[in-house]
């Protein structure tokens, strides 16, 4: 009642801004509550018209429905993330320190010609890929799987780490070779030790990026070694399917990266925005 | 010495992986390989015979394969909708997160988090809430209101529709009416070496039309009358759906990168304007938003290539084999791993992989450009 017009305006317009986040937010969440829902409900009890009303109990035997039909599949998704994460982060140090303290010749042109492989759509190599793993024995398996997403996140963590490494003064790398140390000193001395939040940014982008990968994982493997979104394609793609299983494998498959994301927010909106590159 | 033999093994393994797959895609896209009368194609040390262009050719133009132009058309209207949606939802985040918003930090993880899933996973979701007598179609019965009876993903309906033939004039048109603004914005502010430029390349447009240019690539369908009544060319609605899909997932992405671009404008330049009489409107359109064209550039490029590779979302989403939703990200799937056709699909893949380099040299050569001019 005592509000100037003012204030009146004010407290308007800041109601309306609140207003209009609470509705997007519950726009973005709405998939979220419907495959809560629908995974916890007992088959028998979902049908198109009631899809958004909650379950009369809750019913937890989908989740381990689900384990069971995906089988080696959460395991294979596991080995796979680890073992590429790991190599393609290591080589992505080495590149990256290579690329922004030492002189190669050509690295002008070398760099974004490594970088265009991120970029290129994987279709475009995948029948000679499928020809040459076939060719070397590695077809099918869970090791040409890594390799392969080791090769191929090489561009991404050389990004990431060459441009980390830029913002370390070259003073100290100067230093250090004056005591003595030669390329793997300062490596092992300086930037290594410098590494760490860079090594967590590649780290959480591979893990979600190699994790949430499907194309190769579909193409390159047979049965027994497919990662786990083959296994949730499998499960949704059949035509009279019992809702419930799809929507409990949703969130089995997206749970690790949707964790790290949240406890790690910060460090994968870093990934997120070095993937638009500036060089 | 050392440095260079550290980066050599990342060097030969990418100039194999890239470099060398490309180049023997575009061989096999011109061979025989898994061509029917061919010899089988997994026979190991098969051999294969050139053929020149003839796979382009045939799915250019043959009647059986009409399911690769349906793709194209459908990654032009996805591309279109999906990037304008991501933009205009990502700016509409971010400058809602931009008023000293309470719990910001919740808003903006609950708005990217999408970002964290698999387009499996989006595909999944999103095929259950867009179930054609489920999911959104019933939210209005909640109010009280009539359900929706749209078809999301399995509508067959098309809208927008054009001739194949009027392609390379619809393009043209397009790339003039472009070329026409660019020189109205170059009139406006009296820069008249760039307005003969562009109205040069707009005059080069048109004459590569009149002369008939365009006919050595745009060939004659085998069969248009045929393929007009079973596999019309326009924007199928069904492809709406995974649009919505693709920008809840994506716009977050969007919104990060605007955020990034708002924050980097100088707290003093906002106090001058201020201090200049501009309202928070004002500010926005006439201080801010001029920043960001640098970022909307760079979304539109990154989101443009994402979407001229989408495959596991439709995959997902629509199934590979759904003639209304085909993309050519899917059929090179179909084609090279299910039917073994692999000089097709290298053809189909050589054809995405160009689309891609088109957008993405000339921005990777411009952000190497100006790093090397910061240098300097």
């Amino acid at each position: 009642m005592a509000y100037t017009p003012r204030q009146w305006r004010r407290y308007t317009t800041r109601t309306i801004l609140y207003v209009a986040l609470i509705v997007m937010t519950l726009v973005f969440l709405l998939p979220i509550y419907l495959v809560v829902v629908t995974s916890l409900k007992n088959p028998a009890e979902i049908n198109l018209a009631t899809a958004w009303s909650l379950p009369s109990t809750p019913y937890w035997q989908s989740f381990q429905e689900v384990l069971v039909a995906f089988g080696p599949r959460l395991r294979n998704s596991v080995a796979l993330v680890i073992g590429a994460t790991v190599l393609s982060s290591i080589f992505g140090s080495i590149n990256g320190y290579v690329l922004s303290k030492w002189r190669i010749p050509g690295e002008k042109i070398l760099f974004p010609l490594m970088l265009f492989g991120m970029f290129i759509p994987y279709q475009a190599i995948l029948i000679p890929l499928f020809d040459f793993m076939r060719g070397i024995g590695l077809y099918g398996g869970l090791p040409g799987l890594i390799l392969i997403h080791v090769v191929y996140g090489l561009p991404i963590t050389t990004l990431i780490f060459r441009n980390f490494y830029v913002d370390i003064p070259d003073e100290m790398l100067e230093a250090a070779a004056i005591d003595g140390a030669d390329f793997f000193g300062i490596y092992t001395n300086v930037v290594f030790p410098l590494s760490i939040p860079g090594f967590v940014v590649v780290i959480i982008w591979q893990f979600t990026q190699i994790w949430n990968e499907f194309l190769f994982g579909v193409t390159m493997t047979s049965n027994d070694a497919q990662p786990i979104t083959v296994g949730l394609a499998q499960l949704a793609g059949g035509q009279a399917v019992s809702w419930n299983l799809p929507m409990a494998g949703a969130i089995i498959a997206a749970l690790p990266p949707l964790l790290v994301y949240i406890v790690l927010g910060r460090y994968f909106i870093r990934g997120l925005l070095a993937g638009s590159v500036k060089g | 010495m050392i440095a260079f033999l550290m980066l050599l093994p990342s060097l030969a393994l990418l100039g194999l992986f890239v470099y060398g797959f490309i180049m023997q895609a575009i061989g096999t896209s011109m061979s025989d390989w898994g061509t029917s009368g061919a010899p089988p194609p997994l026979m190991m040390n098969v051999t294969k015979s050139f053929v020149g262009f003839d796979n382009y050719r045939q799915i250019m133009t043959d009647l059986l394969e009409y399911n690769f132009r349906n793709s194209l058309v459908n990654t032009f209207f996805f591309t279109l909708f999906f990037v304008a949606g991501c933009l205009a939802i990502g700016l509409f985040l971010a400058l809602l997160l931009d008023q000293n918003i309470k719990g910001e930090g919740f808003f903006r993880t609950v708005f990217l988090f999408p970002m964290a899933l698999s387009f499996v996973v989006t595909g999944t979701i999103w095929r259950w809430m867009l179930q054609p007598g489920g999911g959104i179609n019933t939210l209005p019965t909640a109010i009280g209101l009539p359900p929706i009876t749209f078809g999301w993903i399995n509508s067959r309906d098309v809208a927008l529709g054009f001739d194949w033939s009027d392609v390379p004039r619809l393009l043209t048109v397009f790339g003039v009416a472009v070329l026409c603004i660019l020189a109205l914005r170059f009139a406006l502010s009296g820069r008249r070496r760039a307005i003969l430029v562009v109205g040069g390349i707009a005059a080069v447009l048109v004459l590569l039309l009149v002369g008939g240019f365009w006919s050595n690539f745009w060939l004659p369908l085998e069969n248009d009358l045929a393929e007009k009544s079973f596999a019309p060319k326009g924007f199928n609605l069904a492809l709406i759906g995974v649009v919505i899909a693709a920008v809840w997932q994506m716009s977050g992405y969007t919104m990060a990168m605007f955020i990034a671009g708002i924050r980097g404008v100088s707290e003093e330049l906002r106090e001058a304007s201020r201090v200049d009489g501009c309202n928070e409107i004002q500010m926005y359109r006439y201080i801010i938003l001029p920043q960001l064209s640098p970022i909307f550039l760079s979304a539109m490029i990154i989101l443009g290539h994402i979407s001229l590779k989408i495959f596991d979302l439709v995959f997902a989403m629509a199934g590979p084999d759904n003639a209304q939703t085909v993309v050519p990200g899917l059929l090179v799937y179909t084609e090279g791993f299910r039917e073994n056709a692999f000089a097709k699909a290298s053809a189909i893949a050589v054809i995405m992989l160009f689309a891609v380099a088109l957008i993405i040299i000339p921005y990777l050569w411009s952000q190497f450009r100006e790093a090397s001019k910061v240098e300097r």
